[in-house]
C-alpha cells in the first residue's frame, strides 16, 4: 500500500500533474513529507495539500476489521484457532491453545536446557495429522548449529504416537515433512528466507524453526552498531513471514552474562538505588537473553526455559501474564 | 464545591447542598435509598444523581486533550495495558465508566486476540461483582454488555509501514467523525516503524512531531484519549548504560503526559515521568489472568530481560 502510485488514487487531474511534476510518484513519498514542505515543494495553497493528502491517506489507510470478527475468523477458518498444541498441558492452557500462529515465539535458555529437543518435539508435532494434533505440514528448520538429529526425531515419534510411528512407511513420511536448512552464514541465511518465502507462498508449510538465532548473529561481527543494524531487517522480515503466512515461528536463543555495570535502569531510577544498594536482593543469576533489546521487543512471546534444583525443567511464561 | 459542577437542576443541587452532599466523594459512598431519603426525593431520581455523579469523576481522570506516552522494556505489559485500556473505555456509564468504542492500532502485530477475550470476560465480572456490592439496596443489576459486544467494540488496525502509519493518522479524523462513539484510540507502538528504513533524520523528526500534532488535534476535538506505547532503548550516557524511550528527545516533546512503565526489584510499577497536573509518584501493578490489576502478592520476576 505504501508504494501505491499517486496517478491511480484518483486526485483531481491539475494536483495529480503537480505532484508527478515534482517526481513525488507513489504514496510514500507523499506521505513522508509534512504537509508544510509539501506546499512549498508544490507551490499550492495550504488547503489544496491538506486535502490532497487527506485524500491519499484515506487511500492508503488499512482497512479496520472489529476484533471479534478477527476471533470469529480464526475459529472458522484456522487449526486450534490459530494454535499449535505443544502437547504441555500447563503451557497451552496459558498460550490460549498452543504456539500462535503469525508471531515470533521465542525459546530462552542456557545451554543443555532442552531448547532444541523442544524444536524437534514441535517439529514432529506440526507434522503429524490434524487428526492427531497436528498441523498435518511441512516444517522448516533452519539448524544453524548442526543439532538436528533424524534418528532422535523418529525416537520421539516412536514413543509419544506408536500407533502413527509403527505404520508402514509413516516414519518416513513425518520425517520426509521436515526440511532442514544450514546456513553457515549470515548472508546464507538471508538467502535462504528468500527460499522460504517462496516455500511459503505455495502454502505446504505450517511451521518455521531457527535454532538458534544467537549463533547466526555471533562471530559475524563485533559489538557495536552494525549487528544491529543488519539484525533489524532479519527480524523485519521473519516477523512479516510469520503474520503474512499465519504460521507460527519458533526462534531459540541462548543467554549470555551481564556484568554490573550493564544492569540498565531510567534515569529517574538511579536516585532511589543509591539507597537500597546494599539491601537490595539480587538476582540469582546474572544472565540476560542474547541478542539485545531490540529483538526482545519484536517477539510477542518469550518462553524461559529454566532448571529448578532438583525438579524438572520448568518454563516460565513471560510477555503476557504470570502463574 | 464539586457538587456544584454537576450537570444536575438547580433545585437537584440545592438539595443535595441541604442535605449535606457537597463533594463528589460524600456522594460515592452514599447509596440511592440513604440519597433518596435525605433529599426527600424518589429512588429513581437519586439513583440518576449517583450516577451523574459517578460519570462525571470517571471521565474527569480518562478524559484528554492529552496524548499519554507509556514507554517500557519487553515483557513489562505494555500490550497488555493497550488491551485493557480497549476494554475498560467501554464499561458503561452507570457502572462509572465511558461507555465508548477503542481504536487500536497495531504495529507490531502484539494484539492477541483471546487475551482481548479474557480480559473482558474478567471485566464483566468484575463490573457485575461492583455492581452488586454498590447497589446492595436495589434489585439485581445488569450490567449489559457481553464479552462479545467488547470484542465488536474494539476497532482494529493492522499498520504494516510507516506510509500507512501517517495514512491512518491522517484518516482518523474522518473515522472518528463517523465513528463518534470511539473514546480512546491506542497505537501499539508509535515508534516501531520509524526506528529502521528512515534515511534522513531530521525529516524522521518532522514527521513524527506532525504525527503528534494530528494526535492532539484528535484527543482535542473529539474529547477523547490518545495513548502512545512506546519501546525503550539502551542509550549510554554518563559512562553508563540508561534506558530511554525510543526516538528520544525529539519525540518526547510532543506528548503531553508520559508514563514509564519498570521493574522494581521484582515489582511492575507505572511511574509518571511527565504531566501538566499531577506530581511525580509511582505505583505498582501486576499483569494477572485477569487483566492489570493492583499490585498484591509476591510475584517472582522472570530473571531474563
Amino acid at each position: 500500500m505504501a508504494n501505491k502510485l499517486i496517478s491511480e488514487i484518483g486526485l483531481p487531474k491539475s494536483i495529480a500533474n503537480i505532484f508527478a511534476a515534482r517526481n513525488i510518484n507513489t504514496a510514500k513519498e507523499a506521505l513522508s513529507l509534512t504537509e508544510f514542505e509539501l506546499m512549498e515543494l508544490l507551490d499550492v495553497g495550504m488547503a489544496d495539500v491538506t486535502s490532497a493528502v487527506a485524500h491519499i491517506s484515506a487511500v492508503v489507510s488499512p482497512p479496520y476489521q472489529t476484533a471479534l470478527f478477527l476471533m470469529e475468523q480464526r475459529l472458522q477458518n484456522e487449526q486450534f484457532a490459530g494454535h499449535l498444541p505443544t502437547r504441555l498441558k500447563g503451557l497451552d492452557d496459558v498460550l490460549f491453545g498452543g504456539i500462535p500462529f503469525g508471531v515470533l515465539t521465542e525459546l530462552v535458555g542456557p545451554a543443555g536446557i532442552g531448547k532444541t529437543q523442544f524444536c524437534l518435539k514441535i517439529s514432529l508435532l506440526a507434522s503429524l495429522p490434524a487428526s492427531y494434533g497436528g498441523l498435518d505440514g511441512h516444517v522448516i528448520y533452519i539448524d544453524v548449529e548442526s543439532k538436528f538429529s533424524s534418528r532422535r526425531i523418529i525416537e520421539i515419534g516412536a514413543t509419544s504416537f506408536p500407533e502413527i510411528f509403527h505404520k508402514k512407511g509413516m516414519a518416513q513420511e513425518m520425517a520426509g515433512r521436515i526440511l532442514v536448512l544450514r546456513p553457515t552464514s549470515l548472508s546464507e541465511f538471508t538467502e535462504s528466507l528468500q527460499q522460504i518465502k517462496v516455500l511459503l507462498l505455495q502454502q505446504e508449510v505450517k511451521l518455521l524453526v531457527i535454532d538458534s538465532m544467537a549463533a547466526l548473529i555471533s562471530g559475524e561481527y563485533d559489538q557495536g552498531a552494525p549487528r544491529q543494524h543488519s539484525l533489524g531487517w532479519h527480524i523485519s522480515f521473519v516477523k512479516s513471514l510469520a503474520e503474512f503466512s499465519r504460521i507460527p515461528v519458533v526462534v531459540t536463543n541462548q543467554v549470555r552474562s551481564q556484568s554490573r555495570d550493564e544492569i540498565c535502569q531510567h534515569s529517574f531510577q538511579a536516585h532511589k538505588n543509591v539507597e537500597t544498594q546494599e539491601g537490595t536482593e539480587k538476582y540469582d543469576s546474572h544472565v540476560v537473553a542474547a541478542l539485545g533489546i531490540h529483538w526482545a521487543h519484536s517477539v510477542t512471546i518469550r518462553l524461559v526455559l529454566e532448571a529448578k534444583s532438583g525438579l524438572d525443567d520448568i518454563i516460565n511464561f513471560d510477555g503476557k501474564k504470570m502463574k | 464545591m464539586e457538587v456544584c459542577r454537576l450537570p444536575l437542576s438547580a433545585t437537584q443541587r440545592g438539595k443535595l447542598i441541604s442535605a449535606g452532599y457537597t463533594s463528589l466523594s460524600s456522594l460515592s459512598s452514599a447509596s440511592a435509598s440513604d440519597l433518596a431519603r435525605d433529599l426527600k426525593i424518589s429512588d429513581g431520581e437519586a439513583l440518576e444523581i449517583l450516577n451523574v455523579a459517578s460519570r462525571s469523576s470517571r471521565s474527569d481522570n480518562a478524559e484528554g486533550s492529552h496524548a499519554i506516552i507509556n514507554g517500557g522494556v519487553p515483557g513489562i505489559g505494555k500490550t497488555q495495558l493497550g488491551i485493557q485500556l480497549a476494554v475498560n473505555v467501554q464499561i458503561p456509564p452507570h457502572c462509572g465508566g465511558l461507555g465508548g468504542r477503542a481504536i487500536y492500532i497495531d504495529t507490531e502485530g502484539s494484539f492477541m486476540v483471546e487475551r482481548a477475550l479474557q480480559v473482558a470476560e474478567a471485566c464483566i465480572e468484575d463490573m457485575s461483582e461492583y455492581s452488586r456490592f454498590l447497589r446492595k439496596d436495589l434489585q439485581t443489576f445488569q450490567v449489559g454488555l457481553q464479552s462479545k459486544d467488547i470484542l465488536e467494540n474494539i476497532y482494529y488496525f493492522r499498520v504494516c509501514s510507516y506510509t500507512e502509519q501517517i495514512a491512518l493518522v491522517n484518516y482518523l479524523d474522518k473515522f472518528i467523525t463517523e465513528h463518534r462513539d470511539v473514546k480512546i484510540v491506542i497505537i501499539d507502538s508509535i515508534t516501531f516503524h520509524f526506528r529502521q528504513d528512515f534515511d534522513d533524520l531530521a525529516l524522521r523528526t518532522r514527521v513524527l512531531s506532525g504525527m503528534a500534532l494530528k494526535l492532539m488535534k484528535v484527543a482535542k476535538n473529539f474529547s477523547l484519549a490518545v495513548v502512545l506505547l512506546n519501546q525503550v532503548t539502551t542509550k549510554h550516557t554518563e559512562g553508563s548504560f540508561q534506558l530511554g524511550l525510543a526516538l528520544g528527545d525529539s519525540w518526547s516533546h510532543s506528548c503531553t503526559n508520559r508514563v514509564i512503565l519498570y521493574w522494581n526489584g521484582n515489582e511492575r510499577c507505572a511511574y509518571i515521568d511527565k504531566s501538566p497536573s499531577l506530581r511525580s509518584a509511582s505505583a505498582p501493578y501486576s499483569v494477572t489472568s485477569r487483566g492489570i490489576r493492583n499490585s498484591t502478592s509476591n510475584y517472582k520476576r522472570v530473571k531474563m530481560m
